[in-house]
């Protein structure tokens, strides 16, 4: 693989994590990517923020909580997570409520970094 | 770059994050985001301040279908189908506010 080609990709993870499928779906081809060694980089704006808030309890809805999995991504070389930080301040959120290590960046900053990407996903 | 939106701005907040976090580039409303460009609605004001900062595109079809062409604000420009395309090919990436 190390003499494939590799993009620079970014998700944009912009929805709640359990009232739709799309931030489950994101991390299956965040995951895809990973694998292809691709330089993948994650952003979390608006209500995306909530997908890394700790201390998610899916028992009640019998859905996977797959919130841990964000802190497994490490183990993929993934360890570009961006939060922006309106979307976080506008939800009540903290860096400290969030169950990864993220880099908290201003709308300009995360709009210089999404010009700079080859792919960008909107999920 | 170019930037998508096809959520009605009353009812999404996908415009507004759009205009937040874009650099100056290129904007194109479809489907319901063309609304943000009707004259006199809730978005004109800040859609009209964005084109300062990007070129901002309305697809026209979508426009027509919704009887808002003749009365787009100032400083949009409108596309058809194969300008969306043009759009497209002329930009290094595109995100899509879907």
């Amino acid at each position: 693989m190390s003499e494939g080609i590799a993009k620079k990709f970014m998700f944009v993870n912009r929805s709640a994590p359990y009232g739709t499928i799309y931030a489950l779906e994101s991390l299956e081809v965040v995951l895809i990517s990973a694998a292809f060694d691709q330089d993948v980089s994650l952003a979390f704006v608006e209500d995306g923020v909530w997908q890394l808030r700790k201390g998610q309890q899916t028992k009640g809805i019998e859905t996977k909580n797959f919130s841990p999995t964000y802190r497994a991504l490490e183990g993929y070389d993934v360890e570009k997570l961006y939060v922006e930080r309106e979307s976080l301040e506008a939800r009540g959120l903290a860096e400290d409520d969030l169950i990864v290590d993220v880099t908290v960046l201003s709308s300009g900053e995360l709009g210089r970094l999404m010009d700079e990407q080859d792919v960008v996903l909107s999920f | 770059m170019l930037h998508i939106v096809n959520k009605s701005p009353l009812e999404r907040p996908s415009l507004d994050a759009c205009l937040r976090i874009a650099e100056p580039g290129a904007i194109l409303l479809i489907e319901d985001a063309v609304y943000a460009a009707a004259r006199g609605g809730a978005a004109a004001a800040r859609l009209a301040e964005a084109t300062k900062r990007h070129q901002v595109y309305v697809l026209l079809p979508d426009a027509e279908a919704r009887a808002i062409a003749d009365r787009l604000i100032d400083g949009v420009t409108t596309v058809d189908y194969g300008g969306f395309v043009d759009l497209v090919a002329e930009h290094k990436n595109c995100q899509s506010w879907l």
